[in-house]
């Protein structure tokens, strides 16, 4: 086994790319991301990797030089956070509909405005549709995991999808935290030689990317990534299930905690999601028959497993680091839907908290199981606003 | 060509045959029809270069016609004739 | 899939500095320390645009178990003030237990510090500024707090904490500023009242 080491979650999945050695890195700095790109540039620097490392001079072209350089048959990874995930939300698409399988690291921080740093999921929520396999950690070990298994899903050829692992601004990026790291030369065996598909650089199959389609072929090729989207959902649970036996750290797509015997869930993701099943052992301890769900994986959405771990249930609230306005949070729908054809369907509520970086604090998850329990949560509601 | 299926295409919208172009037969867009003057043509060839769908015919270093089956009927290689051998007919007149 | 419960025993500890003074590097080295002793930790400062002499919180659990909240500290079982202007600007006993303790960087002995905060249980005092003058030549005093820290906490080990200084330093300082501060540690650890 590796060396504990005390890292934050930037650092850790600076380091995993280290020894991942990616060929291409293309990428601007944005707070709170700025610390991977930091130190993998120094790797750079040191001749620790060999990768190409370009400065782009813009989110937008740090992606589109991601897609030129994955298409030529590179193993691709970069990092962003908000404005500039926005900032890319155009050639996202393309990343997908190319089928790339770039792996990019996002340190969720609230959009603009006002201006905001700090952590929240609307930056990947509004990146939801785009084709990309969004995964969600909750700490710095799980940062550099999803990191790992990110480029295995990626690159699976079932799968060819990029893939975005999302990480917590500042509460997982700049905590510093134990966590153990594979050894390199595992690393490098358990993600293995790169196998491009019909990259551009090779003269011997020339292929063209990213050509013009109509109404007569744009609908197949949109049909076939949400199949490949499909296809990703078993792919990312082998993937974990391989990766549970090859460190001992089990994960899966929907994490149920002390949900077996529970009345009351409470469903959320990234570092909420530790901070939770604190609440939950406290209220254990006082004999409330209570749970928690940690949603690891957003797209594809996990609908079956979603509905088994909280079909039955009494009162589930859905938590929303983010929020549609004039709609919900993005979460709630989606948990909704897994439901509706469930047999014994739970009450189900909304909370949407945690905007711009409002610290989530244990009391305030003990009143949101209080108000599920006593009923008096409404369909939707806020944590921690001054209304 | 437009009925193959979503799991018949290439992933990625990716074009895997070289060339395929060919395959899309653009003369059917023609409304006017180039026609070139041999007397005056001195073989320069700049209707060759110009051409954007690749149909000018040349034998033996000679321009000897109209790929027919590609050429949309633009008129590049007629304005860009420098002397005026090639003229832009109406289709079917 | 479904997780055991895991029970749970942590250290909180609130960190009050102002930006520049070092906080997040002392934080920084106490979580290092304790990983040297299979501790599990998590140090993290309050986030914001930090500003060189503006007041900042920074904050560290250690446990024997998994860390599962990743919210700020709340109800913490130590605060250490690294700068004594602070305590008056800042309520630093905020949200302290009760059996909490308080170490704080002053010139004038626990008794005066317990005067100043209205608290007397658990206060300990440590003229951190002096120790920095005298050992290091600048007024650079976290170090010589973590030393103070180290001792009151009783949770991690005075030679972890040198050993964690020694190898961090090392990378950034010659051996000469790195002996300094490790003195300084030494000496707060035993000045502490």
């Amino acid at each position: 086994m590796a060396d504990q080491l005390v890292f934050n979650g930037d650092q850790a999945i600076a380091y995993s790319w280290k020894q991942i050695n990616p060929d291409v890195v293309a990428s601007y700095p944005i707070t709170p991301q700025t610390i991977i790109v930091e130190n993998f540039s120094e790797f750079v620097a040191n001749g620790e990797v060999d990768t190409e490392y370009v400065c782009a001079e813009s989110e937008h072209s740090a992606m589109s030089l991601c897609i030129g350089a994955s298409a030529a048959g590179a193993r691709v990874a970069t990092a962003t956070a908000s404005a500039g995930l926005a900032f890319m939300w155009e050639v996202l698409w393309i990343a997908s509909a190319m089928r790339l399988p770039i792996v990019m690291s996002v340190a969720n921080r609230a959009l603009s405005g006002p201006i905001n740093i700090h952590c929240d999921h609307s930056d990947a929520m509004g990146a939801r549709d785009t084709g990309w396999v969004q995964m969600f950690g909750e700490n710095v070990q799980e940062a550099y995991d999803d990191s790992l298994m990110s480029f295995r899903i990626a690159e699976d050829m079932k799968v060819r999808l990029p893939v975005m692992n999302c990480i917590d601004g500042f509460i997982t990026t700049h905590a510093l935290e134990k966590f153990i790291p594979m050894e390199t030369a595992d690393v490098k065996k358990y993600i293995g030689e790169y196998k491009p598909v019909r990259p551009l650089l090779d003269l011997i199959h020339p292929t063209t990317y990213g050509p013009f389609t109509m109404n007569d072929y744009y609908f197949e090729h949109k049909y076939q990534i949400h199949e490949a989207m499909q296809a990703a959902l078993p792919v990312v649970r082998s993937t974990l299930n391989d990766f549970g036996q090859r460190t001992g750290r089990h994960y899966d797509v929907a994490e149920g905690y002390r949900t077996e015997d529970a009345d009351y869930v409470i469903m959320a993701m990234g570092s909420t999601a530790g901070t939770l099943r604190y609440v939950v052992d406290q209220l254990r301890a006082e004999g409330h028959k209570v749970g928690s769900v940690k949603l690891r994986l957003f797209r594809p959405f996990p609908y079956e497993d979603v509905a088994k771990l909280l079909q039955g249930k009494k009162g589930v609230a859905v938590m929303d680091r983010a929020i549609s306005m004039g709609s919900t949070g993005p979460m709630f729908p989606e948990v909704r839907s897994a439901l509706y054809d469930a047999k014994d369907r739970p009450k189900l509520v909304n909370y949407v908290y945690g905007l711009g970086g409002r610290d989530v604090r244990t009391d305030e998850l003990v009143g949101v199981f209080k108000q599920l329990m006593d009923g008096s949560a409404k369909t939707m509601n806020f944590m921690g606003v001054r209304v | 060509m437009a009925d193959k299926k979503s799991k018949e295409l290439p992933q990625g919208a990716m074009i895997t045959e070289a060339g395929n172009a060919k395959n899309y037969e653009t003369g059917s867009w023609r409304s006017k029809t180039p026609q070139v003057n041999k007397e005056k043509c001195t073989n320069c060839l700049f209707c060759w270069i110009y051409c954007p769908d690749n149909c000018i015919i040349v034998k033996d270093e000679k321009m000897s016609g109209f790929k027919l089956t590609h050429c949309k009927g633009c008129g590049i290689c007629a304005t860009q004739c420098p002397v005026k051998a090639i003229t832009m007919k109406e289709e079917g007149a | 899939m479904i997780v055991r419960c895991i029970p749970l025993t942590t250290i909180e500890i609130r960190w009050h500095g102002r930006g520049g003074q070092g906080v997040v590097t002392a934080n920084e080295l106490l979580a290092g320390a304790a990983l040297k002793e299979g501790k599990f930790i998590k140090a993290f400062p309050e986030f914001g645009p930090e500003r060189m002499g503006a007041p900042i919180r920074a904050f560290t659990r250690l446990s024997d178990k998994p860390i599962m909240v990743h919210s700020q500290v709340y109800t913490p079982d130590m605060v250490v003030v690294i700068d004594a202007t602070l305590l008056k600007q800042v309520n630093v006993l905020d949200g302290l237990k009760d059996e909490g303790q308080v170490v704080a960087n002053f010139p004038d002995g626990k008794e005066k510090l317990s005067q100043i905060i209205g608290r007397s249980k658990n206060v300990h005092a440590v003229n951190a500024t002096k120790i920095a003058m005298e050992e290091i030549g600048r007024p650079t005093t976290n170090t010589a707090m973590l030393g103070a820290v180290v001792k009151s906490l009783n949770f991690v080990s005075l030679d972890s904490v040198l050993e964690e200084l020694e190898s961090k330093f090392s990378t950034k300082f010659n051996k000469e500023v790195v002996a300094k501060n490790l003195k300084a540690v030494k000496r707060a650890y035993e000045e502490v009242d």
